[in-house]
């Protein structure tokens, strides 16, 4: 199991062609308060850089674009429930998508764990 | 003018307080505090909350009959405002629109202006080229603090008791630690609360003094906003604009008797009329019935997907802890109870006309 980052600040952690995708910690934190998420559909299928949800803070709405392709196969019910959620644990319990993945090799173009660190810096 | 936002007498207080910091009308403001904006704006309505507004525009207009003459640029009956009180108005333009919307206060010998950050540059100019023989001067060496909640009396008259004398929209000037301020209890949060005018030197003094308070924290521009839209105030550039007329607004209230009769300020002939005859598209209340907020420039729908209007000011609001709204609709479609559909992200979702305020105006009468 392998956790990857994008410079939009999601994490994915894959495990073969099953992936779990969610917003950093640090992503969490700019967006302050959050009050709701606009999340996509079992089924629905996406390609790089698409809008794939949007996260409602207090402040403002800010876009989830996926970091690569694939289809959902599930959406965390969680976060409609309770979308504070993504404050208090958005690298765990608050996962926003279980995907499958269409081309692992596009995880090739992500970051690691210390190449974010260095980009948040 | 200078790309440099520029940064009020209270700037390092915010840093030190690690206020988050943004841009807003050519000023550095702190938008929120550690705290968040959901708890600053709790804290508010529970307790008290600061807020530094001293990028608005603090104006003293001297000379004989300053009051009756400024009623030839806005609709509020001011020649008749006792001394020591403030009145809530607007400037109009010929077409009947809101130029800005300020607060006056009667200082006996002058009055005493608060308009918008944004609106200084044009307001000054426009009084000066109306107003004639009145000295128009515009204030850059005081701060202005709120000081907003159900326990604000208590946190300022620790330090004035003369505070605790005044009433809602009433003004005086007093002594705070030994600066001379002006205490009016006023605010856009909908709660009891004061906001102080304080030489800049004293100002960070004064602000910590409050701050001291067990019951005060600072909050920032983010809780502002959603404090007054809770409160169903509205928010000069989205709610009310040089195009809109204060009856689609519903401030109404804020013309009183005499000058609604009387006219005698800009855009008069189509304000009267709308009075009589009613707007054809008025401000209201807008609770949607899911969970997303609605922000401004969503359009609003009727149930046959007709288009009837716009939201101005929208997002979520902690003490309804849900999301609120406020926008223009067809005067027929503006009755509390009225159905509507919010486009959001290309989705109707559906929407409710409700009264304003969502919250309940706590104002110490």
């Amino acid at each position: 199991m392998t956790t990857y980052y994008s410079e939009e600040h999601e994490w994915i952690t894959v495990e073969g062609d099953a992936a779990t995708i969610g917003i950093t910690a640090h992503a969490a934190e700019q967006l302050g308060d959050i009050v709701f998420v606009d999340q996509k559909e079992e089924g629905d299928e996406f390609e790089s850089g698409d809008e794939i949800g949007v996260i409602e803070s207090v402040k403002a709405a800010s876009e989830i674009f996926a970091p690569v392709d694939g289809e959902i196969i599930a959406a965390n019910e969680l976060l409609q429930s309770n979308p504070a959620a993504l404050n208090e644990n958005p690298e765990a319990d608050a996962w926003i998508y279980k995907v499958k993945l269409s081309d692992p090799a596009q995880l090739e173009g992500l970051m690691d764990l210390a190449g974010y660190k260095t980009f948040i810096a | 003018m200078s790309d440099t936002p520029k940064r009020t007498a209270l700037y390092d207080l915010h840093c030190a307080l690690s206020g988050k910091m943004v841009d807003f009308a050519g000023w550095e403001m702190p938008v929120q505090y550690p705290m968040g904006i959901m708890a600053e704006h709790q804290h508010c309505r529970e307790k008290a909350a600061l807020f530094d507004v001293s990028h608005m525009g603090q104006v003293l207009l001297h000379g004989p009959n300053a009051a009756e003459k400024l009623e030839a640029l806005v609709p509020a009956a001011l020649s008749t405002l006792p001394v020591g009180k403030a009145r809530y108005t607007f400037f109009t333009n010929e077409t009947g629109g809101i130029m800005d919307d300020l607060i006056v206060s009667n200082a006996g010998d002058h009055l005493f202006l608060v308009v918008n950050a944004s609106m200084r540059a044009q307001d000054i100019p426009h009084m000066k080229a109306h107003l004639k023989d009145i000295e128009i001067s515009e204030i850059f060496d005081r701060s202005l603090i709120a000081v907003q909640g159900p326990s604000a009396q208590d946190v300022v008259t620790g330090h004035c008791p003369q505070a605790a004398d005044l009433n809602f929209m009433q003004t005086c000037e007093a002594l705070i630690d030994g600066a001379l301020c002006r205490i009016s209890r006023l605010g856009y949060t909908g709660e009891d609360g004061y906001e102080i005018s304080i030489p800049e030197a004293d100002a960070e003094r004064i602000t910590r003094l409050m701050l001291d308070h067990p019951d005060c924290v600072p909050a920032g521009l983010g809780a502002r906003d959603s404090l007054r839209l809770e409160a169903g105030l509205c928010l000069y550039g989205n709610d009310i604009t040089p195009e809109t007329s204060p009856i689609e607004a519903g401030l109404n209230w804020a013309i009183q008797k005499r000058r609604r009769e009387e006219g005698g300020f800009p855009g008069a002939a189509r304000i009267m009329a709308e009075f009589e005859q009613g707007a054809a598209r008025k401000l209201v209340g807008i609770m949607p019935q899911g969970r997303a907020p609605a922000r401004a420039g969503v359009e609003i729908h009727d149930l046959h997907g007709n288009a009837i209007g716009e939201i101005t000011s929208g997002g979520f609001g902690p003490t309804v802890q849900g999301p609120v709204a406020m926008g223009y609709v067809k005067a027929d479609h503006s009755a509390p109870g009225q159905e509507l559909h919010l486009i959001i992200r290309g989705k109707p979702q559906p929407a409710t006309v409700c009264a304003l305020p969502f919250v309940p105006q706590n104002y110490k009468r």
